[in-house]
């Protein structure tokens, strides 16, 4: 069930009657039953891996919440022991506690790997054979179950957290169930956090107006995003993409930046109706962006942008892999080799590289994503290098925190992003440099005045739908700085308020790019 | 406090429902011009007496070779022709079934070209036959019997969700039949009084199955059903139309059909003849329509059938009844005057000078 | 403690760690510096910072950082 279907609006309602009418002590296994029915809508094989992640992920937090209880108990009653004594017990119990740990990752990641990249792994191995001549293996035909890398990363740092004692495990499996198939936020995210979302999940929640109606005009606005904005520049955003022998120079240039407006619009309008949905139940999912489009540099605009991937990867990736013994180890050798200044940066790169290039490879099980990851983890280390140069020229120019210069930044930024997401388009690397080389080379500014932009696939009113949309985009952004705008419209007189949310809702009826005619597109992060 | 959000809530709702309406009845396709036939289903529920004697239902086989105003002015006989584009036998059947809500005739005439297909063909066709009948169970039951793949059955529901893509081609006959559409037929047939002689026909290639499909003959058994519970008498019609070619093999199975059934299946094909029909004048398509002299002499042949086999009453000393049908050949022969103006001014007609090869 | 404040200094030396307490929350710390500060307290007291412990509230000032340290030492 797609967001923007029919059954799911209808779901939708449904859940939402029921959730209020049944007793309130029963709502969060409304939540899980209806998570497991939208998960069943996908195809009942899903419904076999979610079920699988959720069970490992279950009994060995159970298991690690025992193994300490246990080491508590035995120290409590051996209180007379030495420290020796002590630390060697301790030291059995966290080496069983780690090997539970290991087998649960390995085991639930090692599912979400062998479905993801057995096909990318036999490509590179059959791209190797061909060189030897030798026969190719053949490929193997697995269906990535809906979600299944949200959930899996959603599972993962919960067992982390457990492990690590952050908090206790839900001793209760339908709860815990629950906060891995929540289902507004199984298909595209975001990857809460236990602490996060048991805050409210389980709770019980009599009506709130307010809340609910701005749960459903956040609902509404991700429509518009997705169905008025997105859907609609698709259809130029292909047709540039799949024919980069027509459509090169100046055309790369164009869709680089349709892309940045499709994946905004459809990306963040995504989450919009998850959060929004939550919120109609009462449930407060955390906010994954953060104006991105305004941030000022990569690394900026990586902590704004799909922010709980971004924590996640510095939780559980970034930072145990920089604070590891080898890692240190790394530092001191590097250290007394290179001399403090570079050595102290060369495990800092390292695991720097590594967390892109997971990233990279998380997107999407492709060289293409690969290096889309490892280059946007270069330019943060190149910005990085850079500093001191920024620094001497911000002390010779006084431009700093000029309004010029943050445009300039901003633009720069947008820019850079979306030329790295070039990779994102095309079929594979070779093509992706190719396409943006093309774009110095043969600029034909002629293109964007000549009636060429109507040959992709939309028509002047596309045009101003979409023109019309990104100021409505860019307005409400600049007037989120300063709070809420459901808030600053709450405060406005009713016949302004329900105006607005009436031409909302009409302009979605309206505008959207749904039905025949329209081809019904997944959510683009889906497949990640 | 409470009375006073409960009101502002149902005066939102209402706004809303109101705009809706205004907002689904403008996108809606009008049919005014071009594609007129789009018009005829809906046209039947502003009918102001619907009583008739004799209802037929089909596709363009019957809205376009039989003339409703001749049988009336020959036999007496009221009658009403509840025909689409394309209509395939489960619209049929469950138009029928509509019908049979506001009257019940003495006779239905069912044309069986149909019959040869047995799945779902055009999307925009389903439209066509289905849009114009008001919201009812029926109305859904024909929706989910005919969609398309690709096709929603809320969309039936709330076309809106159909059409809304209009609104970037809206042009200045949707804002004038926003509220009020002209008729466009009489009493479901639909005029056209140019000619275009048959000249070559291309030869009937050979079918692998010349069974019609179970799916049909399913439909036609449901028809047969619902006509006898409503002491209806069912005629099964073959057109006089010489396109799409109606086989031997199928003539057959409809003899043997009618025979099985104790229902009356009569053939025009095998009375062109007798009707005096001349496909060099008849015609204005070179032969898969006839025009108004064609649909006439039809008439003429097909009411005298009628009249033959069933008891049906000349109605035309009913003075009501006549009054009525007076104002319906009124605009009828008015009609015919004004399209051959338009032909003798321009060479066409102006209403439907579009190009139209997909339609059968 | 003085040595802590030296490896801190040495690394921003515009800022005065002595009176600072939001180093996390006013991004003056980036990830890149408490990946480094790592290192170098793991050099200086020979204790390891396990990545769960990295956290705001153990790294928003430099007393704070100090406790988790001497934490770390003691259960040892």
């Amino acid at each position: 069930m797609l967001f923007t279907s029919y059954e799911f609006i209808f779901f939708l309602c449904l859940l939402i009657g029921l959730y209020y009418i049944i007793p309130k002590r029963f709502q969060w296994q409304l939540l899980l039953i209806s998570s497991f029915v939208f998960y069943y809508f996908s195809g009942w094989s899903n419904l076999l891996y979610i079920s699988v992640t959720i069970v490992s992920t279950y009994f060995v937090s159970i298991k690690l919440n025992g193994l300490t209880k246990k080491q508590k108990a035995y120290l409590k009653e051996n209180r007379d022991l030495s420290r020796e004594e002590k630390k060697v017990y301790k030291e059995k119990i966290k080496s069983k506690r780690w090997g539970w740990l290991l087998l649960c990752l390995i085991f639930n990641l090692g599912i979400l790997a062998v479905i993801k990249y057995t096909n990318f792994a036999l490509s590179n191995i059959n791209s190797i054979l061909t060189l030897f001549k030798m026969n190719e293996i053949s490929y193997v035909n697995l269906l990535l179950p809906m979600g299944i890398s949200f959930y899996t990363f959603q599972s993962m740092s919960y067992i982390i957290d457990v492990y690590r004692e952050k908090y206790e495990p839900e001793r209760n499996i339908g709860k815990m169930a629950l906060f891995v198939s929540f289902f507004p936020q199984l298909i595209q995210g975001p990857i809460s956090r236990f602490d996060d979302l048991s805050k409210t999940l389980y709770k019980e929640h009599s009506f709130n107006a307010k809340t609910f109606s701005f749960g459903f005009q956040r609902v509404l606005w991700g429509y518009f995003k997705k169905m008025v904005i997105a859907d609609r520049i698709i259809t130029a955003v292909l047709t540039i993409t799949k024919n980069p022998d027509t459509y090169d120079g100046i055309y790369v240039f164009i869709g680089m930046l349709f892309y940045a407006l499709q994946l905004y619009a459809d990306f963040t309008g995504g989450i919009d109706i998850t959060i929004g949905i939550a919120q109609m139940l009462g449930i407060e999912v955390k906010e994954n962006f953060i104006r991105p489009y305004f941030s000022k540099s990569i690394t900026e605009y990586w902590r704004r942008w799909h922010i709980s991937m971004g924590t996640w990867f510095k939780d559980y990736v970034f930072y145990p892999l920089s604070v590891s013994k080898p890692m240190l180890n790394i530092s001191r050798s590097s250290r007394a080799r290179f001399g403090d200044k570079v050595g102290k940066r060369l495990p800092v790169y390292l695991s720097t590289l590594i967390v892109w290039f997971t990233t990279g490879i998380w997107h999407g099980s492709s060289w293409n994503f690969i290096v889309w990851g490892l280059l946007n983890g270069v330019i943060i280390l190149i910005s990085q290098e850079f500093d001191p140069l920024y620094a001497r020229f911000h002390e010779r120019f006084k431009v700093k925190g000029t309004f010029g210069f943050r445009l300039f930044q901003v633009i720069r930024t947008v820019l850079l992003l979306s030329s790295l997401r070039i990779l994102d388009c095309y079929r594979d690397v070779g093509v992706s440099f190719r396409m943006f080389v093309s774009m110095f080379t043969k600029l034909d500014i002629g293109v964007l005045f000549n009636g060429s932009l109507l040959d992709l696939g939309l028509d002047v009113s596309d045009y101003i739908v979409l023109v019309i949309g990104v100021i409505i985009l860019i307005g409400f952004s600049l007037l989120q700085r300063s709070g809420s705008v459901r808030e600053k419209i709450a405060n406005k007189r009713p016949v302004l308020r329900y105006s607005v949310y009436i031409l909302l809702f009409f302009s979605i009826l309206i505008l959207g790019a749904y039905g025949i005619g329209f081809d019904s597109n997944q959510f683009i992060y889906n497949q990640f | 406090m409470k009375n006073k959000k409960i009101i502002s809530i149902l005066i939102i709702f209402l706004i809303i429902a109101g705009l809706y309406v205004l907002l689904q009845s403008l996108l809606m396709p009008k049919y005014m011009t071009k594609i007129v036939e789009g018009a005829l289903i809906s046209e039947y529920y502003h009918e102001k007496n619907k009583d008739h004697d004799v209802i037929f239902i089909g596709d363009c086989e019957v809205y376009e070779n039989f003339s409703p105003i001749t049988l009336w002015e020959e036999y007496g006989i009221t009658s009403y022709i509840r025909g689409s584009a394309q209509q395939l036998i489960w619209h049929s059947y469950y138009l029928l079934e509509d019908t049979l809500k506001y009257e019940k005739p003495d006779v239905v005439v069912f044309s069986v070209l149909s019959m040869m297909y047995d799945e779902p063909q055009n999307e925009a066709y389903n439209r066509m036959s289905i849009d114009g009948m008001p919201l009812s169970l029926t109305k859904l039951r024909s929706a989910k019997a005919a969609m398309m793949p690709e096709e929603d059955l809320i969309t039936y529901v709330f076309p809106l969700l159909r059409y809304h893509s209009r609104w970037n081609e809206l042009s200045e006959e949707d804002f004038k039949y926003w509220f009020k559409k002209d008729q466009i037929a009489h009493n479901g047939y639909l005029m056209r009084v140019d000619a275009k002689p048959v000249d070559t026909f291309p030869k009937p290639r050979a079918l692998a199955d010349y069974k019609f499909g179970d799916i049909c003959y399913e439909y036609l058994d449901k028809m047969t059903q619902l006509c006898k519970d409503n002491d209806i008498e069912l005629v099964l019609l073959k057109a006089p139309s010489l396109y799409p070619h109606w086989y031997d093999e199928w003539d057959e199975q409809m003899v043997d059909y009618a025979a099985k059934n104790d229902l009356l299946y009569i053939n025009l094909l095998d009375y062109l003849d007798e009707m005096g029909l001349d496909f060099n004048t008849d015609t204005y398509d070179a032969g898969l329509h006839l025009n108004l002299a064609g649909a006439e002499k039809t008439s003429v042949f097909f009411g005298k059938y009628l009249k033959d086999n069933f008891n049906l009453i000349d109605k035309r000393n009913d003075p009501e009844l006549k009054a009525l049908w007076d104002d319906k050949s009124a605009y009828y022969y008015n009609m015919e005057q004004e399209q051959y103006q338009e032909l003798e001014e321009y060479g066409y007609l102006l209403k439907f000078n579009l190009k139209r090869t997909e339609e059968k | 403690m003085e040595e802590l404040l030296e490896i801190l200094e040495e690394l921003h030396p515009e800022v005065d760690f002595n009176t600072n307490k939001s180093l996390i929350d006013d991004k003056i710390l980036d990830s890149f510096d408490i990946i480094t500060l790592i290192a170098d307290i793991n050099d200086a007291y020979d204790v390891a910072i396990p990545a769960h412990e990295i956290i705001p509230e153990n790294f928003n000032s430099a007393e704070a950082l100090y406790g988790l340290i001497e934490r770390l030492l003691d259960e040892d």
